[in-house]
């Protein structure tokens, strides 16, 4: 039976999406409201109406440089998803197209690696950090992202190879295409938005993570989630501040979630809607 | 050219016995359709015979050429897939092109091919759509277009029909029919619905379990079904199957009956029974009926007999007509 769409019905609904969409925003939108506030009124109490200074991102720049750790944010970041997708690539590739019976296992096994928490584990990986030197590298913290996102890679990605028919696969080694031709005219074009969708979230996942990276680093290989925290602790609480070092920190984040939100709710709902 | 010779070919899947071992030959230009309930091994043969499985042993020839490790575009076979598998990022044009471009055909020539391949399927119009802005039956016809553009020495189907509703169905069966009376090209052709197979065979390869139970042509296998399963399968409705004292009386142990050849009459016959079902579809009428003495038997009437459930119909066997089957199931000859 086809629904009665009304117009009212489609500003109700539009209105809702509003209001839920404003609640998720809120905090964000707070932590800008307040990044343009003086000290004395972000510690007033609640208020939308900020005075509307720029003093706190000047203050920001000045006291600490915000080039490197966004420079290191971005190297992790990035760094990071392409190592992960070197590896889950050819993992996932190997999981969806030639599964064995152990297969659904392994699947499980590295899922169930997310499901421990980080803190389980910080002496070890704290200690082989220390006796490899790898505190405050970038290549410490780049394997260390690569190895938390991997699980998450690799099952989007496994997802997204499940969903290419073996029988196109098949067709094309019919139609006299061999190994290289299949890669590089079927497979690649098919798996493409997969990947693009997969590396943009990692990229997302690893920008924001904060547990590792604050505690494996301390100036050198500090992205900008360890700038954040740098605001919070020794000279007591500036709320203004704070709200601008954390806006310029996820701002990049934010305009690229904006611009590429439909390949990312492409990529997350892929295999569940058709 | 096209002739395929299987000589003792089997497959096995880890510990399964897909394929015991078949031996078989397929002529050149040949209609050949393989046919058999779900897991019987048919996809498998076909597969085996494309070169998309390895066989387990025994040997494929092709034209007399030994294939059996040819890597499948080597051996010169195009197939067309039950989920038509296009590539649906490609337009139908490069659809169609793709196994050209892979032969490394020179594009005038491509050009032309496809555009030759396209007024034949009737797709000149849709050249430059997507897959996804195709119904269903336009994607068969380009999963078509793209084998025959190849001229391969033999086409494979693989249930091509069986996403299809059942108009689409009737007609895309007469086009493929027509297409092998143009090409004369060797088909092989795997399905599990009978009608299929009865309609466009030349020749029908009966399977089961892995097993070749018969092969005939569509009016061998329905006059002369080899033995129980094969009369069973072959012929819509089903045949009945009788045993005890009937049976014996004609020096059986089964005796197979086609419904439509049961003599009908309400007011005698050699075996009485009780309408349960009547399918009246028009031309025709299936009675599905309890008969004393005998069970369920299912026969075919002329849709004006008007018999109706509950009704009592009186029925005789037309005893020239009658299958007789030993205690192994094989058919006794009269």
């Amino acid at each position: 039976m086809a629904r009665n769409v009304t117009t009212r019905h489609k500003i109700t609904a539009t209105v809702a999406a509003w209001i839920v969409a404003l609640i998720i925003f809120f905090p964000i939108l707070y932590t800008i409201i307040t990044s343009i506030k003086t000290e004395p009124e972000a510690i007033a109490g609640f208020s939308l109406w900020p005075s509307g200074t720029f003093e706190n991102y000047i203050t920001v720049q000045t006291q600490r440089d915000y080039l490197k750790p966004f420079m290191n944010s971005v190297i992790l970041s990035v760094g990071s998803t392409i190592l992960a997708l070197i590896i889950a690539i050819p993992s996932a590739w190997a999981m969806a197209f030639s599964p064995t019976k152990r297969t659904k296992d392994i699947l499980m096994w590295m899922l169930s690696t997310k499901m421990m928490p980080a803190v389980a584990v910080l002496v070890p990986i704290y200690l082989l950090f220390r006796d490899f030197g790898l505190l405050d590298s970038r290549i410490g913290l780049t394997v260390m992202l690569t190895l938390i996102n991997l699980p998450i890679v690799v099952w989007m990605l496994y997802t997204y190879f499940r969903e290419i028919p073996g029988e196109i696969l098949e067709a094309s080694r019919m139609d006299g295409a061999g190994l290289w031709q299949e890669i590089v005219y079927v497979l690649t074009p098919m798996a493409v938005p997969g990947i693009a969708s997969t590396l943009l979230l990692n990229i997302i996942l690893a920008w924001n993570e904060s547990f590792w990276t604050i505690r494996l680093s301390t100036t050198n290989a500090a992205p900008l989630t360890a700038f954040i925290a740098s605001f919070s602790s020794p000279q007591g609480l500036f709320w203004a501040k704070l709200s601008a070092a954390s806006t310029m920190a996820i701002a990049p984040i934010l305009i690229l979630g904006w611009f590429s939100q439909k390949q990312l709710v492409r990529g997350l709902t892929f295999g569940a809607v058709k | 050219m096209g002739s395929i010779t299987l000589q003792k070919v089997s497959k096995v899947f880890g510990e399964a016995k897909v394929i015991p071992s078949i031996d078989l030959e397929i002529n050149d230009g040949e209609f050949v359709v393989f046919v058999g309930p779900s897991g019987c091994g048919k996809s498998t043969l076909l597969r085996l015979i494309a070169g998309l499985e390895d066989v387990s042993g025994g040997q494929i020839l092709i034209d007399g050429k030994d294939v059996t490790q040819a890597a499948p575009a080597e051996r010169g076979l195009a197939m067309v897939f039950q989920s038509y598998a296009l590539y649906p990022h490609m337009s139908v044009r490069n659809n169609i092109a793709f196994p050209l471009k892979m032969a490394k055909m020179e594009k005038s020539a491509i050009d032309k091919k496809v555009t030759d391949a396209a007024r034949v399927l009737n797709l000149t119009d849709y050249l430059e759509r997507r897959p996804s802005q195709l119904s269903g039956g336009q994607r068969q016809r380009v999963a078509i277009g793209r084998a025959i553009v190849r001229e391969p020495s033999a086409f494979l189907f693989d249930e091509p029909l069986s996403n299809l509703d059942a108009a689409l169905r009737g007609t895309m069966r007469l086009e493929i029919s027509d297409l092998h009376h143009q090409l004369k090209t060797t088909m092989v052709y795997v399905t599990h619905d009978q009608v299929e197979a009865m309609t466009m065979a030349d020749k029908i390869v009966v399977l089961n379990r892995g097993n070749i139970e018969q092969v005939g042509s569509p009016l061998e296998l329905y006059k002369s079904p080899r033995n129980l399963f094969v009369a069973g399968f072959i012929g819509s409705p089903h045949m009945n199957f009788v045993d005890g004292a009937y049976a014996q009386s004609k020096n059986a142990k089964t005796a197979g009956i086609r419904p439509e050849h049961l003599n009908l009459s309400k007011d005698s016959g050699i075996w009485r029974g009780t309408v349960k079902v009547a399918e009246h579809l028009g031309a025709d009428t299936f009675l599905h009926l309890d008969v004393e003495g005998i069970g369920q038997i299912t026969a075919r009437c002329d849709g004006e007999f008007g018999a109706y459930h509950g009704d009592t119909v009186y029925m005789t066997p037309d005893e020239a007509k009658l299958h007789r089957f030993d205690d192994k199931g094989l058919a006794l000859k009269a």
